[in-house]
């Protein structure tokens, strides 16, 4: 057994890896914005009196929380392409992205929704705020406040999972690393590049949601919550 | 050259999802094995073993699955080993499945109640003893839903080892379609057929949950 390691062969190709890089922060952007408005949606949907609305939000949920990623990238590639859509493999990366981590958001805010007592709705009923008042402020703030920390991990493993995408070759990090690797023979060095870039991908969006969250929410900064 | 989708088709397709539960048992068996030191080496006395499975489970959590499947595959050949698909994909699943087993287990370890390590304590048994006959058999019981909730992600998960060329459900699917080309009929049963193996699962698990009253992790890696 002899490992020898090039690395400089690979890393010459910096500007392609910072392209890929860009595009999948770009990727997981788009997909969580996007995500995080379905996802919150579906929790509204499935406390929906309306058994319709509710039952459809849950069929969403478990159908997509039960299969792969990359069986629903493929459905939704060619599910699009059957519909004579012809849209960019950057599209279809943002819409499956968004359809699978909409789901997981949904049971995260349920789950923020059925921790907001029922006691301060009631007390938010009998101050007459509005209906509208009274989902934004009572409910809706509160309970992202609660999950926020649940909420922030899901988006950054969001943003690793969109590795998935390379398959139908949007142009991000894991497709521009597979491009190289055939192209330098240098599949080892190239893999452990990317790794590298992922990981602090993911160290710098920790640190983006732990920021946002101070600004957002002044009360965790006083309880201290950790990164 | 597109012929219709037959029974030999689907016989393969079922192959597949045969060696799809296969690599499943085998990362979560391999996963929870090496998990278990994972989890208890982050609550070790030691500060070295602490940091080194820190160290260890923040590389892996911050890998995409995808790219550690690259690593496995090139990375065991560029060491000279030469490896089949089934390997590289059960190593490289392994050391995945461990970082998320160990910190689900860790947490699960940790929320054993304070006064249940201090009585062992106060009993003077050693620590393998508190932790033997103490506290893994109160964590054991803890962490039985998210273990299983997991276990959906570990077979979602062995989707990807079809990059390297491990024929379980998903390749079958890839490879049944290169010769009918219908992939959105091919996909649809790929997608329903992984659903039939999960869902149980996920309902297991939350009937566990709602047993023991506590909430779920909704962390889904992939």
């Amino acid at each position: 057994m002899s490992l020898q390691l090039d690395f400089p062969a690979v890393l010459e190709r910096w500007p392609s890896f910072l392209a890929g890089a860009a595009l999948t922060l770009e990727l997981a952007f788009f997909a969580t914005v996007l995500g995080a408005l379905i996802g919150t949606l579906a929790a509204v949907g499935r406390g929906s009196r309306s058994a319709l609305i509710a039952g459809a939000c849950k069929v969403y949920v478990e159908a997509i929380r039960n299969t792969p990623l990359l069986v629903q990238i493929f459905l939704v590639y060619f599910g699009l392409a059957s519909l004579g859509l012809k849209l960019s493999a950057f599209t279809v990366a943002v819409a499956a992205l968004t359809i699978n981590v909409g789901a997981y958001t949904a049971e995260i805010m349920r789950a923020g929704f059925e921790a907001i007592p029922r006691g301060q709705i009631e007390a938010a009923e009998g101050l007459a705020l509005s209906r509208l008042q009274i989902y934004w402020h009572i409910i809706l703030l509160p309970a992202i406040e609660k999950v926020y920390p649940a909420l922030t991990s899901q988006f950054v493993l969001l943003m690793l999972a969109s590795s998935v995408c390379s398959q139908i070759s949007a142009e991000e990090l894991t497709a521009v690393a597979n491009y190289i690797q055939s192209d330098t023979y240098r599949a080892f060095e190239t893999y452990i590049i990317v790794a590298v870039l992922y990981v602090i991908l993911s160290l710098v969006m920790r640190a983006g949601f732990w920021g946002l969250g101070l600004v957002l929410f002044p009360r965790r900064r006083r309880l201290g919550t950790p990164l | 050259m597109s012929g219709h989708l037959n029974v030999n088709h689907l016989i393969f397709l079922g192959q597949g999802a045969l060696w799809t539960i296969g690599l499943s048992v085998i990362a979560l068996i391999g996963g929870g094995i090496v998990g278990f030191v994972i989890a208890l080496a982050r609550i070790s006395p030691l500060k070295s073993v602490r940091f080194a499975s820190a160290v260890y489970v923040q590389l892996v959590q911050g890998t995409p699955l995808l790219v550690i499947l690259f690593l496995g595959y090139f990375g065991l050949a560029a060491i000279g080993l030469k490896v089949s698909p089934l390997v590289a994909a059960g190593a490289s699943l392994t050391l995945y499945v461990a970082a998320y087993l160990g910190e689900i287990w860790r947490g699960c370890i940790q929320s054993v109640p304070k006064p249940q390590w201090e009585a062992a304590e106060g009993l003077a048994l050693s620590r393998t003893q508190r932790m033997t006959k103490v506290i893994l058999p109160q964590a054991v019981r803890i962490a039985t839903p998210p273990t299983v909730g997991f276990m959906v992600q570990i077979v979602k998960n062995t989707s990807l080892a079809s990059v390297v060329g491990f024929v379980e459900l998903m390749r079958s699917g890839q490879i049944v379609n290169n010769s009918l080309f219908e992939p959105f009929a091919i996909y649809a049963i790929i997608a329903v057929t992984y659903f039939a193996m999960c869902y149980p699962l996920s309902l297991f698990s939350q009937r566990l949950e709602r047993r023991m009253g506590r909430g779920r992790s909704n962390l889904a890696p992939a």
